[in-house]
């Protein structure tokens, strides 16, 4: 007892010398002088700090054993705060980075001074010269520098994340390959009345190359990937692969085929997806195989799109459909035309579209947000037989109740495979069938494990994010 | 045109100009530019009106509507494409003398070679306007459809494979401590045993039921189809709940619109 009280008054002792030669927030000697000291909370013991594994950079953490007057001895933690030392530089760099931004704004708004260029020359030569001795700065602690109050902790926590800002001149910026100083105070109610802990440091922040709580994703891809080729190789070969047949898509030929009796035009729209969404890139593959039949047909094909890119494609698919075809000269480049890049203005034209050349058919496939309800009952009170398909979860819904024909989700991933028929496409499709198999095995195992609170099992599937 | 077209053109005419009579009077001394306000409020009530009356049927006015819409729009997205991503973003990076010709700030600290690969593959893009260059425009459709889905193959990897796996081991038997304490302890509660272990139990065949109707290369018969039966029912009654939740968002759009006509333009509501 006598060695702990011993322990203690020396960490005090040690804590408020530190505290009142380099902080800011320790009390002023004359508070301390008439504060009792036996009042003063025992700092957090074992502190440690370290670079956040697997991040950009720009991150530290600070991990650290509770005061002993935390919930137990005098209960008088309320909380921790978290210090670190800051190079007055890096306040030189926030100034000049905010000078810089005003005088832009100026420029921006045609209201320069006439001088303004040149000063603007002038603070970025200096902004780049106070970066480049930032690391010095950092060495030379503590110099030239503060104590700053940059986070806090409950009771009760042993631990602080400081995730700071990697753009430069930014306040909250944290330089990486810089030395940094951290230190925790134990504050009680009274906040003058604290104890701070030793000083850990010099640390630095830097980003990783590989991310180690991701690695079940590369065992993944690994997987599905060695999957993927296999499957792809043996469709190549020549082997059968059963798809099974999709509603949706067989009704598609006959959609066309009526279509052509009725002597109207078939409406396909591509949705709000991007070229790069995957539901729009099954969605071209669909397209290429209405394409080529309305082609062989001899029916009109109307395409409006939302997206510039989505309509290079599509112009492009669509081209090929017609030459595969055979009907080269039936091609025209307004089939495929854009609308606008406005959501309920595409809506609104494809709605008058609808009323005014009354599709036969329409074709919903690819991404869609709230325009696919007001899509799907404008074709369905125009009485176009109506097919669509989607992975945006929140839209099936609506696309079931106003549709004809729904695919639901990966079924419009399938259809591309199934209508195309080409290898690569047949061999993604088997390899997704064996990845649900294995969920199927390994959430049947994970169920098992996570009754019998088997963790080493069920923490292969947690990924960071 | 018939005439009764022309009587409502020159009603809608009518009633517009004395809106904007009315609306120009309200807010006389509240603003300066109080025409043009009251032009405005009721110019934004009659298109409101116009794009409604789709629900009758198509129509001039809504035909007007719609091709404003979608005339201004398009021009929108266009001038605010060029002016934020090009001169916004790209020229300040690149060149100090066009940043210059453009009034925008050089940012030279940010300048990167790198910035000339979206230019070029910009470039090639517009090549599709060329008859004989166009198939260049390829090379550019190729890297943002490839590039992105590579990306996008990790990002739903991660989110949607292993996520899902991890989030539906859930133990089916929860907090388990003999059948006498599990009926003693019995509560319809949505915080109670029975509901959790419930809860789980959806999850798990949910999901496994789920997935066996999204097997592709396996016919659904017997034992395999049953349960896919019983996935597409967990989905159907999913989506039923989805719409309802979705329906409740679209009708507070309607009630906002609403509100404009009843409370902006003709002050019933206060």
């Amino acid at each position: 007892m006598k060695y702990k009280l011993l322990i203690v008054s020396l960490l005090l002792l040690g804590g408020s010398v530190m505290v009142s030669a380099q902080t800011e927030a320790p009390p002023p000697d004359s508070t301390a002088a008439v504060i009792d000291s036996s009042l003063f909370p025992a700092p957090v013991s074992l502190l440690e700090a370290f670079d956040t594994d697997n991040d950009h950079g720009h991150a530290v953490t600070l991990e650290w054993e509770t005061s002993a007057d935390d919930g137990v001895g005098m209960n008088s933690v309320i909380r921790y705060e978290v210090y670190r030392w800051v190079p007055s530089l890096l306040d030189t760099l926030a100034a000049l980075n905010s000078n810089i931004s005003e005088i832009r704004g100026r420029l921006l708004r045609d209201e320069d001074l006439p001088d303004d260029e040149s000063v603007l020359a002038s603070l970025r030569e200096q902004f780049d010269m106070v970066l480049d001795g930032l690391e010095a700065a950092h060495a030379a602690y503590p110099e030239n520098g503060e104590w700053r109050k940059i986070g806090a902790s409950p009771s009760g926590e042993t631990g602080y994340s400081n995730t700071g800002s990697k753009e430069r001149g930014n306040s909250e910026f944290l330089p990486d390959f810089c030395d940094l100083y951290y230190r925790v105070d134990a504050v009680t109610a009274d906040t003058d009345i604290r104890t701070a802990s030793v000083i850990v440091g010099p640390v630095q922040s830097s980003g990783q190359w590989i991310n180690s709580g991701r690695y079940p994703v590369l065992w993944a891809v690994l997987i599905f990937g060695f999957l993927t080729i296999w499957f792809v190789r043996r469709a190549r070969k020549g082997a059968e692969l059963y798809v099974r047949p999709l509603a949706g898509i067989e009704a598609v030929d006959d959609a066309i085929g009526r279509a052509t009796e009725m002597g109207r035009p078939i409406l396909y729209v591509l949705g709000l997806g991007s070229a790069a969404d995957v539901a729009t890139i099954a969605s071209f593959t669909i397209l290429g195989r209405v394409a080529k039949r309305v082609a062989e047909y001899q029916t009109q094909l109307l395409v409006p799109t939302y997206d510039p890119i989505v309509m290079s494609v599509a112009q492009e698919v669509v081209k090929s459909a017609y030459f595969d075809a055979g009907r080269a000269d039936a091609y025209q480049d307004d089939i495929v035309h854009f609308v606008t890049q406005s959501q309920f203005a595409y809506v609104a034209a494809v709605n008058g579209i609808m009323l005014r050349e009354l599709p036969a058919t329409n074709v919903y496939m690819g991404k869609f947000f709230a325009e696919s309800l007001l899509l799907a009952e404008t074709g369905a009170l125009a009485g176009s037989i109506q097919i669509s398909g989607t992975d945006e979860i929140a839209q099936i819904p609506f696309f079931i109740v106003a549709c004809d024909y729904t695919l639901i989700g990966e079924e419009l991933y399938a259809a591309s495979a199934y209508l195309g028929r080409e290898p690569v496409l047949l061999g993604s499709l088997k390899a997704q069938d064996y990845a649900k198999a294995a969920v199927i095995v390994l959430g049947t195992i994970g169920i098992i494990a996570a009754n019998l609170d088997w963790t080493a099992f069920t923490s292969l599937f947690r990924v960071a994010n | 045109m018939k005439k009764a077209s022309w009587v409502i053109m020159a009603l809608v005419t009518v009633v517009f100009v004395v809106s904007w009579i009315a609306k120009s009077s309200s807010y006389n001394g509240e603003t300066d530019n109080y025409i043009a306000q009251g032009f405005l409020v009721t110019f934004a009530a009659f298109l409101t009106l116009s794009i409604m009356s789709f629900l009758y049927k198509d129509n001039p006015f809504y035909k007007f509507a719609e091709h404003l819409f979608v005339g201004i729009s398009a021009a929108f997205w266009m001038c605010m494409g060029f002016w934020s991503t090009i001169v916004g973003n790209l020229i300040p990076r690149l060149s100090s003398s066009l940043s210059e010709w453009f009034k925008v700030p050089y940012i030279e600290s940010d300048y990167n070679i790198a910035f000339y690969v979206p230019v070029v593959l910009g470039i090639l893009l517009l090549m599709r306007l060329s008859s004989k260059r166009g198939w260049l425009s390829r090379w550019p459709l190729a890297f943002i459809v490839g590039t992105t889905a590579g990306l996008n193959f990790i990002r739903y990897l991660r989110s949607d494979f292993i996520k899902q796996i991890s989030a539906t081991l859930v133990p089916l038997v929860v907090d388990w401590q003999g059948v006498g304490h599990f009926f003693s302890t019995f509560s319809l509660s949505a915080s109670g045993q029975f509901v959790a272990i419930v809860t789980n139990w959806v999850v798990f065949l949910g999901v496994f039921c789920g997935l066996i109707y999204f097997f592709f290369s396996k016919e659904h018969t017997g034992a395999f189809g049953r349960a896919s039966r019983v996935g597409i029912w967990v989905l159907m009654i999913t989506f039923g709940a989805s719409f309802g939740y979705t329906v409740m968002g679209r009708i507070s759009l309607l009630v906002g619109r609403i509100t404009f006509l009843f409370k902006d333009w003709l002050e019933i509501i206060g």
